[in-house]
């Protein structure tokens, strides 16, 4: 009996190991990608929206300790929390009362800060037109075999989506800007994130393929903060993403949860508000897409079975001597920038626009002549003297 | 009489009102409406949209020339005289709807005194043991291969049973020289989604890098113990001997730029298990996935360009967990002991126990095997490159890599892939790019953008009718032109396309403008008119 029972338990442990093998092999071209790419942006600044950092931050901290490394994420912070002024607690961000989880750390790298943060800015690292001149870490570099990770917060209404308090992206131009990605191939797929106001009008327009999208509530109803803490004096974290923080907490490297259990996040009796997803446009199934294939970067690893013997020995890398002896290199300065030319440089010819008051004056001299001629007609009738009648 | 005079000065006043207002009226349409049109219009360059449209069909055409050399004793002299100098055979697949692919094979016959057991015998001379017996095909370096006819097949065949033998193996060999119905769909694969088919064809097009205009190569020496182990690699040497003649052969292909660095304490993120039936540490294969992120962290990259990297790390293990052996699914120790990830790079582990005893004084110097530890990044440069092909079909003797590192076919395999490639996207991203346009009038559109693209369509051109006239030089050129000029004109930064308005926006900019200088307009001209119909009024009465 007990030699029966030892072994089935030893096939089916036999029978599980092949499985998984096979499980491996048929992971490796389930997915479909090869890189992970985030994109984590807080879209709005002052002190009182200290909450908005400490999402954006709490989704970076996840997502580096699940693998993606710093060159793979752009992370555009809005405004200075940690540093600012009015923080009782410097170079700290905290999302948990009681000051439990400081999101801040020190290897925190923000690619967009403070007054960078803009529409167009965020339009440009999506579609890659940016100036020749930008670095690599401010580029989103991904390719036709890159999943990516957006995840935005702020102040959002119906169809639109704050920055910085001074102007707006509206989700057609989202929309516009997925689709520009899509014909350059520049994702696999796509898993966009946002916690704001009325989110779920931020993904009505998408018309691209692989889309998957979650918002933390629906249009009409606002997304609530979690909790105010007194030190601190502001509320920390938005209640989305606290319960999304809590369970990326759960998952680690190896972890095989799938998006079926990331859409349960934070239902509506703890949320208030009742988050929702859209996967229409999504070409698998998503209770086959695991959660690390957005936040986490598992790479895919192939054995290397063929070597190639190479058998020449390697010949010296020799200096040739110039006119008999060797000629040093002469190590010089760099040219400095050309101070003196940027000074006094001309200003750039501008296209010509007609002076700002221009329009004003125009209808103001319209106005007038009109007036006039009316005046002038009405004091025409008016000062003739009356004749006497004779 | 008093009367007559102030109807007359009233009548008189009246006329230079409405004079008046006509002509601000008349101003304001003749001169401003289109004052104002031009001055908001937006400057948009001429593109030439009907050959991109035309540019959308695709259809290319890829011809390969193929020599038949019949060696001395298979062919009879009377068939010698019947069989026909060239011979086209053409192969039309459609891979999507408006994409055709023809592939015609040109077949010259040629006639010499080689003899092809020779070639064999000089190949079994230099050390390489072949049975030939198994073999019907031989693929050489350069560009030739050897077909062996079978016994049966020798004596007493017509002629047409000999061609029509003949036809399809040696469309087989210039499937696997040249190009397949496959690669070429794999090279689509931008265009075409790839349905989920052949498993080894998806990994295959998942591994290489897409065709880009340069590649940065990164070799990294990993030495976790400096304490231990002071180790010393010749890399200029060993680049410039086994690295460097393979890049100079795909130079039309690519730019490659070369860098190496060496970390110190750099740790693997995994911990190896101790395997006491080895006295050695291993790492199995589903561990290996996460060696690489903590350790790319640290890597670091050429800040300036945005080209795809290859890193190539080789990790010398510290001394306590030496000697450390990867293990593969089936837990059986890898021999090249090293590991590559698809579009990244690869890993190898160099074991230095052996080169010293227990009571060695630390920290040790260790000269690093550079043959040995390229051989293996020689192989995974190869693959991630693209230039492996799959597994060559049953009976098929590929002749072992050259110091060179690539053959010659593998080259024009790997050009062939790359031009279809290039050409593929160059027209994608045109025809994208012109219809991004074509929807969203408020885009300005510079000289520069315009002539970009124009560039772009004629390289474009150029490039198509190359490929069918089977230059492939030539044909990788200027696709490698078309997609420069496609990329700097689609990533322009001046295309940014923010100018979405809605019609309700538009109203509600324009109104507080135009709507106060309109109404007095407006409010005389209608008085105007309502005096002009009360006079016509009045004097038809006056007239009854």
């Amino acid at each position: 009996m007990k030699i029966l029972t030892l072994w089935s338990l030893f096939s089916t442990y036999l029978l599980a190991s092949s499985l998984n093998i096979e499980n491996h092999a048929a992971q490796f071209f389930s997915s479909g990608h090869t890189n992970n790419w985030a994109v984590l942006v807080c879209t709005s600044r002052f002190w009182f929206n200290y909450r908005h950092v400490a999402n954006t931050l709490s989704v970076y901290r996840s997502v580096k300790r699940l693998g993606i490394p710093d060159s793979h994420i752009v992370l555009m912070l809005a405004d200075d929390m940690a540093c600012n002024h009015r923080n009782p607690k410097p170079a700290t961000v905290f999302s948990h009362k009681n000051m439990e989880l400081n999101v801040y750390g020190d290897d925190v790298e923000v690619d967009y800060r403070g007054y960078e943060v803009t529409v167009e800015n965020f339009l440009r690292v999506l579609t890659g037109r940016l100036p020749p001149s930008t670095p690599r870490s401010k580029r989103l570099l991904s390719d036709d075999r890159s999943n990516i990770l957006i995840y935005l917060t702020g102040h959002g209404g119906n169809g639109f989506l704050k920055f910085q308090d001074s102007e707006e992206i509206s989700n057609v131009e989202l929309a516009d800007a997925f689709e520009q990605m899509w014909q350059k191939r520049r994702y696999n797929e796509l898993l966009f994130i946002i916690d704001t106001c009325q989110g779920a009008s931020m993904y009505e327009r998408f018309y691209s393929p692989n889309l998957m999208a979650l918002a933390s509530s629906q249009v009409g109803e606002d997304s609530l903060s979690h909790q105010p803490d007194l030190a601190i004096g502001v509320h920390l974290m938005d209640r989305y993403t606290f319960y999304l923080l809590e369970f990326l907490e759960d998952i680690h490297p190896a972890s095989k949860t799938n998006m079926n259990d990331l859409f349960k996040v934070c239902p509506k009796s703890q949320c208030v508000s009742t988050p929702g997803h859209r996967t229409d446009l999504f070409l698998r199934d998503p209770g086959s897409v695991l959660i690390t294939d957005f936040f986490g970067s598992v790479r895919k690893v192939e054995i290397t079975m063929e070597t190639i013997n190479l058998t020449d020995p390697i010949e010296q890398v020799e200096q040739s001597p110039v006119n008999g002896e060797l000629q040093k290199e002469r190590n010089s300065y760099v040219d400095q920038l050309p101070v003196s030319e940027i000074i006094h440089q001309k200003p750039k010819q501008r296209d010509w626009h007609p002076p700002d008051g221009f329009i004003l004056g125009l209808w103001t001299l319209i106005l007038l002549v009109f007036f006039k001629t009316l005046a002038f007609q009405e004091t025409a009738v008016g000062s003739k003297p009356p004749y006497r009648v004779q | 009489m008093h009367h007559g005079f102030s109807v007359c000065v009233c009548h008189s006043e009246r006329r230079r009102g409405q004079l008046a207002a006509l002509s601000i009226a008349a101003v304001v349409i003749l001169i401003g409406v289109p004052l104002w049109w031009r001055t908001t219009e937006t400057y948009r360059a001429w593109l030439p949209v009907s050959q991109i449209q035309e540019l959308a069909n695709l259809q290319l055409q890829l011809s390969a020339d193929v020599e038949v050399v019949f060696a001395r004793g298979t062919v009879t002299p009377e068939q010698q005289k019947k069989v026909p100098l060239t011979l086209t055979q053409d192969d039309e697949h459609v891979v999507d709807g408006d994409l055709r692919t023809t592939i015609c094979d040109l077949m010259v016959t040629k006639y010499e005194g080689c003899k092809v057991s020779n070639v064999l015998n000089s190949f079994v001379s230099r050390g390489h043991s072949v049975e030939v017996q198994d073999v019907d095909v031989y693929v050489g370096q350069r560009r030739t291969a050897l077909l062996r006819i079978g016994a049966q097949t020798r004596v007493g065949r017509t002629l047409e049973q000999l061609l029509s033998h003949l036809e399809p193996r040696v469309k087989q060999v210039l499937q696997v020289m040249s190009f397949s119905h496959t690669d070429i769909t794999a090279a689509l694969s931008d265009r075409v989604r790839l349905s989920p088919g052949n498993k080894e064809s998806i990994a295959d097009s998942m591994r290489a890098f897409k065709s880009s205009p340069g590649y940065e190569i990164t070799f990294s020496l990993l030495n976790p113990d400096p304490k231990s182990h002071r180790l010393h690699w010749d890399i200029e040497g060993a680049v410039q001997t086994y690295i460097q003649p393979l890049l100079r052969k795909l130079a039309p292909l690519a730019n490659f730029s070369i860098d190496s660095q060496t970390l110190y304490y750099a740790m693997l993120g995994v911990n190896p298990r101790f395997d006491s039936s080895r006295s050695a540490y291993t790492l199995n294969s589903d561990s290996l996935a996460h060696v690489i992120n903590p350790v790319e962290a640290r890597l670091g990259s050429n800040a300036a360009s945005s080209n795809p990297v290859l890193n190539f790390l080789l990790y010398v293990p510290d001394a306590h967990h030496s000697p450390l052996h990867i293990n593969d699914h089936k837990k059986q120790e890898v021999p090249s002991n090293a590991f590559h990830s698809p579009r990244w790079g690869g890993i190898m582990v160099y074991n230095v126990n052996d080169f010293y005893g227990p009571e060695a004084a630390f920290p040790v110097d260790i000269n690093i095997d550079m043959a040995k530890v390229m051989g293996v990044f020689l192989a995974q440069l190869r693959l991630l490159l693209g230039v492996q092909s799959s597994a060559p079909p049953p009976r098929f003797l590929v002749a072992p890599c050259s110091s060179a590192g690539i053959a010659d076919w593998e080259l024009d395999r790997l050009m062939w892939s790359r031009s279809v490639e290039n050409i593929a996207t160059a027209t994608t991203t045109i025809t994208s790019l012109a219809q991004l346009l074509d929807q969203i009038g408020n885009i300005v559109i510079n000289d520069n953008i315009a002539q970009q693209v124009s560039s772009a369509v004629t390289s474009l051109q150029l490039a198509v009718a190359e490929l069918e006239s089977g230059n492939l030089r030539f044909a990788l050129q200027y696709s490698k032109e078309a997609i420069l000029a496609s990329e700097r004109a689609f990533f322009d930064p001046s295309l940014l396309h923010l100018l979405y308005f809605p019609d309700d926006q538009k109203f509600a900019i324009y109104i507080p403008l135009f709507l106060p200088m309109c109404v007095p307009i407006l409010l005389s001209l209608l008085k105007i008119v309502s005096d002009a119909r009360q006079r016509r009024r009045e004097k038809h009465a006056k007239a009854d």
